[in-house]
């Protein structure tokens, strides 16, 4: 059986940069990619021509702004669908709180920020930690002992924790929307030889330090969470439990345990989430609802329980979002306005429709 | 090593195990056979704490484990290449390996146990970045064993490991399978619903009908029963 010859290099098991599954969505995204760029070499020809280019002369920058905000704002649905999705991939349930338990966060955000005068980009090392542990008392008190509770009242389980969080902060701050603003947010700053004069111009789009900021950080911490996942012992743990539950508990994995820290990590993120988007947005105690329906979307979009998925996912229905509200203003007929939520809703159906297993999902 | 004491188990309001009885001793191997249903895979799965044992006892080196939670009887020793074998498919092979020693002791000497299964298993090793998934039946098997030959077993389970494999592959993870058992002194409880190759592999055997057992005794007198030659052996 065993073989002498083997080369020596089995010692040092090597695996690449990315490990192959990451390779093959990367590889996906890079068709996605190339088509893209195929559609926007055509609409850019379009543009140059005849009616079109006096139509895009009067609606371009429009259009550029919408694309520019919807990237920026994608980003942290991206964060709080990676959060949902990585919960379910583990938990086998769609966290209907997940919204709720980032109104909480944004409550912490304002009142720090409002009594302790803390910057909201540093209250992300509240946050996050406030939330974990919410998530994991949470996952303890409510959420384990459902675990063999079939589906629909796991669903419901969490769709009336959502209510119940909503009530308390109803009673705790009432209605009235809060909101914070940044005392800097339209100053000049100089990193070395260049200085940002907020908000950037940019191909004549705006591009406010409130919405960049967000942009960069959950790109950064969607990067950590992602090298968590893949690298850590805990992140393969994670994986193997949401890919055989019995085959984790043969290698000596805790459950129990890891389903409790995945809930946690996936409300994290809605704590960091949190902490980003009040700067450019308000709250008030269903601030988080509207979250939650358009991360639920980005997780069927992404494939359910794919990390990656629900990044793109969420820039994707960022993009839309925005470019749905301008189209009533842009289109040269007649189209009627209505909410950013309805272009979820119809996204969701033409995934149903015609991806169901969502875009990085296998069949 | 192993003993299991009037142990009652099954799922929901069904009783599948009606109170059986058996025992491992140190360095055997030992051969539990019986009918498809019989309740082979049940048993194994209380040993490992998967399933929550009713009444009776199971005891594994003087402690008795069925109360524990699962992670913890791995830790101690206890190992299984399941039914099925449970991989996680969309990991690499190399990662499943890796995750074979994800409990303390065995983590300590992971390199080296990598080297020594690559060693076992050089088809592993030619496609140790592939993902789990997409192996052969075979090889999938292999990583199975491999996994669990990583978790350092005490004692190793293996629940059915020839079920659809061709008679070569079979022949090389039971050669694997009595390589470990002499040269480490691994004890083994092997699960087969086929019973000839196993019984001849066994020191000893238990025959499980109906969540009972029926009979036991050393791999040759059960090779030699005649209800085991016509029940089992078909001939
Ligand atoms: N998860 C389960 N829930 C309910 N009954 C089960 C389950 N798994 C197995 N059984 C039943 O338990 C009995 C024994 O099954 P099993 O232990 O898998 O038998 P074997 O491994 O000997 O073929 C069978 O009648 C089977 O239908
Ligand atoms: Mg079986």
């Amino acid at each position: 059986m065993a073989s002498e010859q083997q080369p020596m290099t089995i010692i040092k098991p090597r695996q690449g940069l990315l490990p192959r599954e990451t390779r093959q969505q990367l590889m996906r995204l890079l068709r996605y990619g190339l088509g893209g760029l195929v559609i926007v070499a055509i609409v850019w020809t379009l543009l140059n021509t005849g009616a079109i280019s006096t139509w895009y002369g009067q609606w371009g920058v429009v259009l550029r702004q919408a694309l520019v905000t919807g990237v920026l704002v994608g980003s942290v649905f991206g964060l709080v669908a990676m959060g949902l999705t990585l919960i379910f991939g583990v938990l086998h349930i769609i966290n209907f709180a997940h919204g709720a338990l980032l109104t909480v966060g944004m409550y912490i955000t304002f009142t720090l920020f409002e009594s302790f005068n803390v910057d909201p980009y540093l209250s992300v090392f509240v946050t996050i930690p406030a939330l974990f542990i919410l998530g994991i008392i949470i996952q303890r008190l409510i959420i384990h002992p459902a675990r063999n509770a079939p589906g629909h009242n796991q669903l419901l389980l969490t769709l009336g924790l959502a209510l119940f969080i909503e009530n308390a902060l109803l009673v705790g701050f009432t209605a009235t929307p809060r909101f914070i603003r940044l005392s800097y947010a339209r100053d000049e700053f100089s990193l070395g030889p260049i200085t940002l004069d907020f908000p950037l111009r940019v191909f004549g789009t705006t591009v406010t330090l409130e919405k960049l900021a967000a942009f960069i950080f959950a790109l950064l911490l969607t990067g950590v969470l992602y090298f968590i996942l893949q690298r850590t012992d805990l992140g393969k743990a994670i994986r193997a439990t949401a890919q055989d539950k019995e085959g984790a508990a043969l290698v000596g994995i805790d459950i129990d345990r890891i389903s409790m820290i995945t809930f946690g990590i996936g409300t994290a993120c809605v704590g960091a989430a949190a902490a980003l988007v009040l700067p450019f947005l308000q709250v008030d105690p269903v601030a988080g609802n509207a979250f939650n329906i358009t991360a639920f979307v980005i997780v069927v979009l992404g494939g359910m329980g794919n990390v990656l998925g629900a990044l793109i996912g969420g820039l994707i229905i960022g993009l839309t979002q925005e470019l749905w509200v301008v189209l009533p203003v842009v289109l040269p007929f007649p189209f009627p306005s209505s909410t950013k939520l309805l272009s979820v809703f119809i996204v969701f159906v033409l995934v149903l429709f015609f991806r169901p297993q969502g875009i990085l999902g296998k069949k | 090593m192993l003993t299991i004491d009037h142990l009652v188990a099954g799922y929901g309001d069904v009783e599948i195990l009606h109170g059986i009885s058996l025992e491992v001793n140190a360095g055997e191997i030992v051969a539990l056979i019986g009918a498809n249903g019989a309740g082979k895979t049940t048993t194994l799965k209380t040993i490992s704490g998967l399933i929550h044992a009713r009444s009776g006892s199971i005891t594994f080196e003087g402690q008795p484990i069925h109360d524990w939670p699962s992670h913890r009887i791995v830790a101690a020793g206890v190992i299984q290449v399941a039914e099925g074998r449970k991989l996680f498919p969309q990991l690499s092979v190399l990662e499943n390996l890796e995750l074979g020693a994800f409990v303390k002791p065995a983590k300590h000497n992971r390199q080296k146990n990598l080297v020594r299964i690559f060693e076992m298993f050089p088809r592993l090793a030619e496609r140790k970045s592939q993902m789990a998934g997409t192996l052969s039946g075979g090889e999938q098997q292999m990583l199975a064993v491999g996994r669990a030959l990583m978790s350092q077993p005490r004692i190793l389970m293996l629940d059915e490991p020839s079920l659809g494999l061709a008679p070569m592959i079979v022949a090389d993870i039971f050669n694997v399978v009595t390589e470990i058992n002499k040269n480490d002194g691994t004890t083994i409880l092997i699960v087969e619903q086929n019973a000839v190759q196993t019984l001849t592999l066994a020191d000893r055997g238990y025959v499980l009908e109906n969540g009972e057992i029926a009979l036991s005794g050393t791999g040759d007198e059960l090779l030699q029963d005649d209800r085991i030659r016509t029940a089992y052996l078909g001939l």
